[in-house]
């Protein structure tokens, strides 16, 4: 009921992903369509139970579609619904569920359908060359900028200031592609050791291709409810109590690249909402953005999991394994599962959903998570988005 | 039970055919701080959230939220892209704000489309890739299409789609953003070029540049802060039709009528026809602003047309549409446009229209479209204490 300014509590009662793959066949309707089956079978609903839609999809540019939300509506059941497509860049696929929050949390919503599809594999040559637009025509592109170049420059900066070795950097890669063994969606799962990562092909200091997630096609979906209809249709709602997003300057040449202050605003904003007042110890485990293995440290401090240039040492201590104290990535993560922008940040909202449910098979942590946490980033390193989510 | 969340600011810059002398940014730098310092507020206190409505392909960058930060005054604060039209920037901000995550939220919109070179090829890379792309006309044939399928299903005359491109034009000439404003007659609309019959070209929208901000308020903050002038938002839905064009009744704006039922539901209008003072609808083509009448249900089915040429749709008739001008008037602005049609009602409902004022306007009706080739739309219902 709409307009007398409640706070109602939504929870996460549904999810489904695909295969994340190179080169998916389907299209983006059709892989949309696969995980959102998926996400409305296991939640015993149908499209007439849904009250609106919200997509999440980064750059147009992948598939050459103008207003791609547009185009993919159909494939997500949106056909006559209350449809938004929210696009906040690689952050997009945490914030989707976000987006669904606030249709329930209004009262606008009782069930809202949350997916998020990425389909990078149409351009050619490479989909790295979305990228190329995504920065200042007149200051940067004629410096042939990349992502990894600007990633780079990151991660060099973050080793710099805290006297991290890339060794240590390489067990996040290690631990996230070995974890991927165990997710049958996986597209880059295996078995690596620290020096295969150390001898990988060095694409642009000190980024190697083994520390590197991979461009990918795949779709994951969340059904949110509001808590009246989720007690209905389940014993085992997942809470979204928290969500959070924060967008730092465009002059990302300004910034000091050693510390994400988003995505500390963002984790703050989410920890106030669910009212976590110690992170490191109310979190029980942590699907962190690791679209590089060193985001996963780097964002591990922003989300105040670890203090500033202490989170290596947290790796390397096993602390981050599935069966450590602080699960992190127990996925796979992007390193091990794939990276389609979006469903990839999607892809860690339904993992904590599982993990907090006990369906998370062979990936299942051995602490029993409560409490658990999903982060996103992207843009010009630029935006956090957090979902805080309790069983 | 309406919605009452308070439009407590407006500002914008830019309405004309080209801008040279500003970037993008910077008429969003000029249209915020103008709709901050009308508002009364500090967007880096008083803020939290920040909705842009934007398309990656009309501003040539991929992820437009990384250049929108800045100059909102939003750097390191809750800002997002909103992929639609203004009108759903504003329902996520009413959603933002009713659902207790923000007290103030801000919305804004832009259309910088004389820096697009080929806006033709860019609409068609909306069409599907597979199935339509490769026709390989201007895009503007589906509106041709639409148009021949309403004038037959409504029995509408095609020279009352022409008396729509009068009014609103002429309606331009009053309004200080009518970059379009032009004395016309209805034989020199009907015989301009004709490449899309039935659509001729003085009946199809040309484009121009702008940026509007809104700020949105909490009934509670907007009692604070801006006392007698809110203009509350009652009621607000929208909705997508099927992005195949082919599968779509061409004949129905389903997407308004589907917003309209939603916007209306929440805001407890029984008799759309009769309840409202004023209407800004979309009118990208004119034949558009008579389908959308219907659909909103302000004209009975097939009788729009009759209407508008007997003044019933004039700022002096029984229900004023488009007294801005509409997108035939002020131009296009793209995302922008149901932003601009709400800063237009927002203007009318709190007595500051000017030369275009409606007398005791006191209740609105926005309805916006996305354009072609999109079957999404959306619709809000304003009203004054």
């Amino acid at each position: 009921m709409v307009g007398t300014r409640m706070k109602r509590r939504v929870a996460i009662v549904g999810a489904g992903m695909t295969l994340f793959r190179r080169r998916m066949l389907e299209t983006g309707k059709e892989l949309s369509f696969e995980a959102t089956k998926m996400a409305l079978d296991s939640a015993g609903l149908t499209l007439n139970d849904v009250d609106s839609v919200v997509s999440g999809s980064a750059p147009d540019a992948f598939d050459g579609v103008h207003m791609k939300g547009e185009y993919l509506l159909d494939g997500m059941g949106a056909i006559g619904k209350p449809y938004q497509r929210v696009y906040v860049g690689g952050g997009t696929g945490v914030f989707t569920p976000a987006a669904g929050w606030w249709n329930v949390a209004s009262g606008f919503s009782d069930v809202c359908l949350c997916v998020a599809e990425e389909k990078m594999s149409p351009l050619h040559p490479h989909p790295q060359y979305a990228f190329w637009s995504i920065f200042d025509q007149i200051l940067e592109r004629p410096l042939g900028v990349t992502l990894l170049w600007i990633f780079s420059l990151e991660m060099r900066r973050y080793m710099h200031k805290y006297g991290i070795k890339e060794e240590e950097i390489a067990t996040v890669a290690v631990k996230n592609k070995g974890n991927a063994i165990d997710h049958p969606c996986s597209q880059l799962a295996s078995k690596i050791t620290v020096d295969d990562v150390m001898n990988s092909e060095p694409i642009c200091w000190p980024v190697k291709r083994l520390d590197v997630s991979p461009p990918s096609d795949g779709a994951a979906t969340v059904i949110l409810a509001s808590e009246k209809v989720a007690k209905k249709l389940t014993d085992q709602p997942v809470w979204l109590d928290g969500i959070g997003w924060t967008l730092d300057s465009t002059h990302w040449t300004n910034r000091d690249l050693a510390y994400p202050e988003y995505v500390e605003k963002a984790a703050r904003m989410a920890y106030k909402m669910a009212g976590i007042k110690n992170p490191r110890k109310e979190i029980d485990i942590a699907e962190v953005y690791d679209p590089f293995d060193y985001k996963e440290l780097h964002h591990m401090e922003g989300l105040q999991l670890a203090g500033k240039g202490e989170a290596a040492k947290m790796a390397v201590e096993g602390i981050t394994q599935r069966d450590g104290e602080l699960p992190v990535c127990p996925s796979g993560g992007l390193l091990g599962v794939g990276n389609p922008i979006a469903a990839a940040g999607m892809m860690k909202i339904c993992e904590i959903f599982w993990q907090l449910r006990g369906e998370a098979g062979k990936r299942q942590v051995k602490k029993d998570a409560r409490t658990g946490l999903a982060q996103a980033w992207g843009d010009l390193m630029q935006v956090g988005t957090v979902c805080v989510m309790r069983s | 039970m309406p919605l009452k969340i308070g439009v407590i600011g407006a500002g914008y810059a830019g309405f004309d055919s080209m801008t040279p002398g500003l970037s993008t940014r910077e008429l969003m730098f000029e249209a915020a701080s103008r709709a901050y310092e009308d508002a009364g507020i500090n967007p880096r206190k008083d803020v939290q959230s920040f909705i842009c409505c934007t398309e990656d392909f009309w501003e040539g960058i991929s992820i437009t939220d990384e250049y929108m930060p800045d100059q909102l005054g939003a750097v390191l604060r809750p800002l997002c892209t909103v992929s639609s039209d203004g009108l759903v920037g504003v329902a996520t901000a009413c959603m933002h704000i009713a659902s207790g995550l923000a007290d103030v939220a801000v919305v804004e919109s832009h259309s910088k489309m004389s820096d697009v070179v080929n806006p033709s090829e860019i609409v068609s890379l909306g069409f599907d890739p597979t199935y339509t792309r490769h026709l390989d006309v201007d895009p503007n044939f589906v509106a041709g299409l639409e148009m021949s399928r309403f004038l037959k299903e409504t029995k509408t005359r095609r020279e009352s789609c022409a008396t729509v491109a009068v009014k609103n034009r002429k309606n331009a000439l009053l309004n200080p953003r009518g970059v379009y404003g032009a004395n016309l007659t209805k034989e020199e609309v009907l015989n301009s070029h004709n490449g899309m019959a039935p659509l001729s070209e003085l009946e199809i929208s040309m484009p121009s540049d702008a940026s509007i901000v809104l700020v949105l308020a909490s009934a509670e903050k907007a009692r604070k802060l801006a006392k007698s002038r809110t203009v509350w938002i009652n009621g607000i839905g929208w909705s997508s039709d099927t992005p195949w064009i082919e599968d779509r009744d061409l004949s129905r704006a389903a997407y308004a009528e589907q917003s309209a039922w939603r916007a209306y539901k929440m805001a407890g209008v029984r008799s759309p026809a009769s309840y409202f003072d004023l209407a800004e609808v979309d009118d990208t083509y004119a034949f558009k602003e008579l389908q959308h009448l219907e659909a909103l249900k302000l004209a009975p089915k097939g009788k729009a047309g009759r209407m508008v040429d007997a003044g019933s749709f004039d700022q002096d008739g029984r229900l004023p549409v488009n007294t801005s001008g509409g997108s035939l008037g002020v131009g296009h602005l793209i995302e922008a446009t149901g932003l601009h049609k709400m800063l237009e009602a927002v203007l009318q409902l709190r007595g500051e229209a000017g030369r275009l004022q409606i007398p005791k306007a006191r209740k609105a009706l926005v309805q916006s479209w996305r354009g072609i080739p999109t079957g999404s739309g959306a619709v809000a219902v304003l009203g004054v204490n």
